[in-house]
């Protein structure tokens, strides 16, 4: 059973192989459509930055962006309903609890040059996002039990902020301006902006809670806490998730 | 100068789908894992070369950043399982109160220095 399980999997990714052959095959010799290329290129001036995968990712198919940071907040979701997360490491040596103090101020300060230059050159949200995140996997790693993020309200917060701020701008666009997420040209670099710092914070958060693994210790822990500490039963603890 | 850039892109690609190769072959979760990530970073080289700074960030980052920390600890937590450690106290979260699973001298979890590397 587990065999022929292996040879479908096997054929339906040879099947996904050959389409994607295929696919590039048509597009290389397929005659040469119109390019979406220059028509980016030619609307870059009233897209609010200079960098033209920018344009693209936050103006162009901003709703593109937004939906991928839907997915982001989904997938945390699904591993926060997974149980609470696991106990961290002990703490560090010192070489790495050294190294962790030079590599975290320094990863703190790409992400935001990151976050910055992404407005004119190759950068941007996801990148800076993910320096925070895994300057958040490296103080995990450290022995810091929650990777620096703060406690469950405030960290809930931080992971929605994203998607938030990024609704709320296409909301207002859409309720007073021209449409949803179709940014006025005096604004577009501050709107992108916006949108972007709280797309890097959001996605630096889920990333690190992401690694941390599971549902932050919170409040309402389902632990019974004045009970034995060896909490025998282990279904209770997962009673309420 | 031309052929010098083929045998370049040669060794690129055939470096990239030899690791592809070797991650998929892999029995083990863990050496897949590395695998893995070494050729996330050897991809992110090859978007570099295709003039695609913007996606070789990314892959860097995320793809095998990111990506290869959650699998590392995935893959981590896969060995206890089949290890059969006490499933009562993998997932409590309750351990700062003194569950015996939280010893920092008996938890297997405590490979910090080495997934540092």
């Amino acid at each position: 059973m587990n065999r022929d399980l292996a040879l479908l999997i096997g054929i339906l990714v040879s099947l996904f192989a050959a389409l994607l052959l295929w696919i590039f095959y048509a597009t290389l010799v397929g005659d040469p459509v119109a390019r979406l290329g220059p028509l980016a290129l030619e609307q870059l001036p009233a897209s609010g930055v200079s960098h033209p995968v920018t344009a693209v990712l936050l103006n162009y198919r901003a709703y593109d962006t937004l939906l991928e940071l839907a997915v982001l907040l989904v997938a945390l979701l699904g591993i926060w309903s997974l149980g609470p997360a696991p106990s961290g490491f002990r703490p560090a040596g010192p070489a790495l609890t050294v190294l962790a103090n030079w590599i975290l101020p320094l990863a703190i300060l790409t992400s935001g040059y990151l976050l910055w230059v992404g407005g004119h050159a190759p950068g941007g949200a996801f990148q800076a996002g993910a320096l925070l995140g895994s300057a958040g996997v490296l103080l995990r790693l450290a022995g810091h039990e929650r990777a620096g993020l703060p406690a469950e309200a405030a960290q809930r917060w931080l992971v929605v902020a994203g998607v938030a701020v990024f609704l709320m701008v296409g909301l207002l666009l859409a309720a007073f301006g021209e449409g949803f997420l179709t940014y006025p040209k005096a604004v577009a670099k501050w709107l992108i902006l916006l949108i972007e710092t709280a797309a890097t914070l959001a996605i630096g958060a889920t990333l690190a809670a992401a690694y941390v693994g599971g549902r932050p210790p919170g409040i309402r822990s389902p632990c019974p806490s004045s009970e034995s500490p060896s909490s025998g039963n282990p279904s209770s603890g997962h009673a309420r998730s | 100068m031309p052929l010098l850039l083929l045998l370049f892109d040669t060794i690129l690609l055939t470096t990239l789908i030899g690791l592809a190769i070797a991650a998929v072959l892999s029995a083990e979760p863990r050496s897949a894992v590395m695998l893995f990530i070494a050729f996330g970073l050897w991809l992110s080289l090859v978007w570099a070369r295709l003039g695609a700074p913007d996606v070789a960030l990314a892959e860097a980052a995320i793809g095998a950043g990111i990506g290869g920390a959650l699998m590392l600890s995935a893959a981590r937590r896969k060995v206890r399982r089949d290890s059969g450690g006490d499933p009562s106290h993998e997932p409590s979260g309750c351990d700062a109160s003194g569950d015996p699973g939280g010893d920092p001298s008996s938890n297997p979890d405590n490979t910090a220095g080495e997934e540092a590397q």
